[in-house]
């Protein structure tokens, strides 16, 4: 029954002289959103709205479904658009929709009407009474109810009146594009798309890089990876995802330092090798899906160690998670199923039994000096031979 | 070279089964029960099927039912058989180192009440035919064993297991899963004393999604898939055509030249198993030689992960198995590999190696080389 929606954003709405900026991105990121559904939509801004209407048939679910992975939005209004052709047309289109919507007639209701064109004869308060003693006219079994009525019939009085009852919840945040950009250390875990979920929410877009271990990881775990990209690039938009082929620089490492320091001297180097991509594609940071305390390499200690080596922002947005909220978002995001598949990652085969979990920043350095007459050329390599991938 | 070693897994299919299959995919396309011309072309290809098989086991067409592969198979057997024959007894007998498609259906009959014994086998991973006379009861209806092991390649005392179960109780039926020995060992049943035997097509150069099960005349059977009524109401459902006629086809040619065939396999297998004698990281589970099926080698080596080592092959385009499925997320030790005492570190070292007819001793020679290579280098990097 509906043929448009209208889409409310909150934060944006008052970022002041910026603001068309933020609904240009809006704009831009719904346009991409709905690329992939069946139908034709018209996008255009209003006073401080966005209006989706569509110019052909098209999928109402999937209109929604993608339109809920859109950044920026807090709420979708299936909206039913009307032409102000007076009060009494007015009241039987409101008795139409009602009587559409509504199948079942035993509900309480109350009418929001809003007066955004001020050359309205009526005010908001006369057309709130005016038509809730119309609707109950219409339809007797309807009560009112002004605190918590199961249905608010929202009536905007605008050039075009603007009927709607439903608000579908949005993801909220800012549109992906409005805040620079961050490279993600993506694994084959559960935290990492999350991290990247929650950095992009905030505006910013997403690359990432992927250190791949053959033959210590197959080809499945590196596909289970871009998987994982494309997933998560259904909110970010398209990622271009950096595989490195990490194997020699582990199995130096792991040939030259002290086995229980291997995971932080082999994160101090995954760092190096994200900020060198990070400063060529202009990321203005690192986005990482660790959480305090969670594995060895995440104590405080640890942490520590790997922040040393970069120079850029390292983001965090997990950090003081617990597992059973970062899996619960996941689930929520879509990606904890394609996470969970059992196929290696090139941080769980060498872990040591006992691995330090309060790294010493002197001792890590002098075991990083067994690593001077190769590692540079090593991740030269490493770097050079990197393959990018665009994950849409 | 790409040497593909993983045969255990499938095969690829022959250019005369895939000749076959296209005709009767797209000339030939009639339904077998239609009453036209068009659905006698279909049945024909049936037909010939049959003819084809019986021939390499020397039984009747008409004991065969075409099925859509080996797990189909062994669940028409167990359940069918079960299902056909408890009022008789609600015993039944099979071993610690079968196939999943055997012991899963053999495990929902046992929470269905049925008893069952689990014969054990030994270091080689073969039955004790002591046990198995003394685990057959009057209560008895069904003993279901392997031919060859897909794991490790032993092979089971088919005829002498036969022979005992019959003189226990005449009326106790036997099942043989011969998913990996059909088109390496003659194989008669009738003269086996074989009630029931499995076989898959895409396990003999033939098609994927299509195997038999032989049913001795007078076999008390049920059906698991019940519909139409086609294949004398045993296995309802228009039958796969073009699967049965390449599965004909496949049977058929691995049965032609099959002395010279067996006797090349063994000689790969030989070689393989020389060309690793002198490392002593290398171990070969089970037996070798002719005690052994010509195509199964299972490897544990010392150190290194089956996984990884499997990948590292890969990257050399030398295809094998994992012996058993491992990761960070799911360990699944082989239950056969525990059953034969593998040792703990080696259930996670194990690689299988399956040879078809079409291997040639220059690939064995490649994947050694390539073995030997690859083990030193990643042995530097064992867990410490």
């Amino acid at each position: 029954m509906f043929k448009a929606f209208l889409i409310k954003y909150g934060e944006i709405g008052i970022k002041g002289k910026n603001r068309h900026l933020f609904e240009d991105a809006l704009i831009h990121q719904i346009k991409y959103a709905l690329k992939p559904v069946e139908g034709e939509f018209l996008i255009s801004k209003e006073q401080g709205r966005i209006y989706i209407e569509a110019q052909t048939e098209y999928d109402y679910e999937e209109t929604v479904e993608s339109l809920k992975r859109v950044f920026g939005i807090v709420g979708i209004c299936p909206v039913v658009l009307v032409p102000d052709q007076g009060f009494e047309q007015l009241a039987s289109d409101v008795i139409a929709y009602l009587d559409k919507r509504y199948p079942d007639k035993n509900k309480t209701f109350k009418v929001n009407a809003r007066r955004a064109k001020k050359s309205y004869p009526m005010s908001s308060m006369e057309v709130n009474a005016a038509l809730g003693e119309r609707i109950l006219d219409a339809f007797p079994e309807f009560k009112v109810d002004v605190h918590h009525p199961d249905i608010m019939v929202n009536v905007e009085l605008r050039g075009q009146i603007n009927i709607y009852s439903e608000v579908i919840p949005g993801p909220g945040g800012m549109p992906v594009g409005t805040n620079g950009k961050g490279m993600l250390l993506l694994s084959g875990g559960i935290d990492s798309p999350v991290a990247g979920y929650m950095i992009a929410k905030r505006g910013v877009k997403i690359d990432a890089v992927y250190f791949h271990a053959p033959p210590y990881t197959s080809e499945r775990a590196k596909q289970k990876v871009v998987d994982l990209a494309r997933l998560v690039a259904r909110y970010t938009g398209p990622i271009y995802l950096k595989v490195v082929n990490f194997t020699d620089i582990q199995m130096y490492i792991y040939e030259e330092c002290p086995h229980e320091e291997l995971t932080i001297i082999m994160r101090r180097y995954m760092m190096r090798i994200a900020e060198h991509f990070a400063q060529e594609t202009g990321s203005l940071g690192l986005i990482t899906g660790e959480s305090i305390g969670q594995v060895a390499s995440q104590t405080m200690q640890s942490l520590a160690a790997t922040n040393e080596v970069c120079t850029m922002p390292v983001y965090r947005p997990l950090i003081g998670f617990d597992k059973q909220e970062i899996i619960e978002l996941s689930e929520k995001i879509g990606t904890y199923e394609t996470s969970i598949l059992p196929y290696e990652d090139c941080c769980t085969i060498f872990v040591a039994k006992h691995p330090v979990t309060k790294p010493n920043l002197k001792i890590i350095r002098r075991s990083e000096t067994h690593l001077e007459e190769k590692i540079d050329e090593m991740v030269k390599k490493a770097i050079d031979t990197t393959e990018t991938i665009r994950v849409e | 070279m790409e040497v593909y070693f993983d045969n255990s897994a499938t095969t690829r299919c022959s250019d005369g089964a895939r000749e076959l299959m296209v005709q009767a995919l797209s000339r030939d396309y009639g339904n077998p029960s239609s009453l036209h011309g068009k659905g006698l072309e279909g049945e024909n290809y049936i037909k010939d099927a049959m003819a084809k098989i019986a021939k390499t086991m020397k039984i009747n067409g008409s004991e065969l039912i075409f099925t859509s592969g080996g797990t189909e198979s062994n669940n028409l057997a167990i359940i069918g058989a079960a299902m056909a024959n408890k009022r008789s007894g609600m015993h039944l007998i099979t071993t610690r180192v079968e196939h999943p498609a055997v012991a899963a259906p053999i495990n929902f009959l046992e929470e269905q009440g049925f008893l069952v014994t689990y014969l054990d086998v030994d270091q080689n991973g073969v039955i004790s035919l002591e046990q198995l006379r003394e685990a057959v009861t009057p209560e008895t209806i069904l003993v279901s064993i392997m031919y060859v092991n897909n794991e490790i390649g032993a092979v089971e005392p088919i005829a002498e297991a036969a022979k005992i179960i019959k003189e226990q109780n005449a009326q106790t039926l036997f099942h043989v899963d011969a998913i990996q020995a059909y088109g390496k060992y003659v194989i008669h049943p009738s003269r086996l004393g074989i009630d029931l035997m499995s076989v898959s097509g895409h396990k003999i150069h033939g098609p994927k999604g299509v195997g038999f099960l032989y049913v001795r005349e007078k076999t008390k059977l049920k059906p698991v898939i019940f519909g139409g009524g086609q294949q004398r109401n045993l296995r309802s459902g228009t039958e796969n055509v073009p699967g049965i006629a390449g599965l004909g086809q496949a049977a058929w040619e691995a049965y032609e030249e099959f002395e010279a065939k067996q006797a090349h396999l063994y000689k790969l297998k030989d070689a393989f198993i020389k060309g690793l004698a002198e490392e002593e990281w290398a171990h070969i589970n089970g037996l070798t030689g002719e005690k052994s099926a010509p195509h199964i080698v299972s490897l544990s080596v010392d150190g290194v992960r089956s996984e990884v080592l499997l990948h590292a092959l890969e990257e050399r385009h030398i295809y094998v198995s994992a012996g058993s499925a491992c990761s960070s997320n799911k360990p699944a030790a082989s239950a056969v590999l525990q059953a034969i005492g593998v040792k703990r570190e080696y259930l996670e070292s194990t690689v299988r190696i399956s040879f078809c007819a079409e291997n040639t001793l220059e690939e064995v020679e490649y994947c050694l080389e390539n073995l030997k290579e690859l083990v030193y280098m990643l042995r530097k990097y064992i867990r410490r």
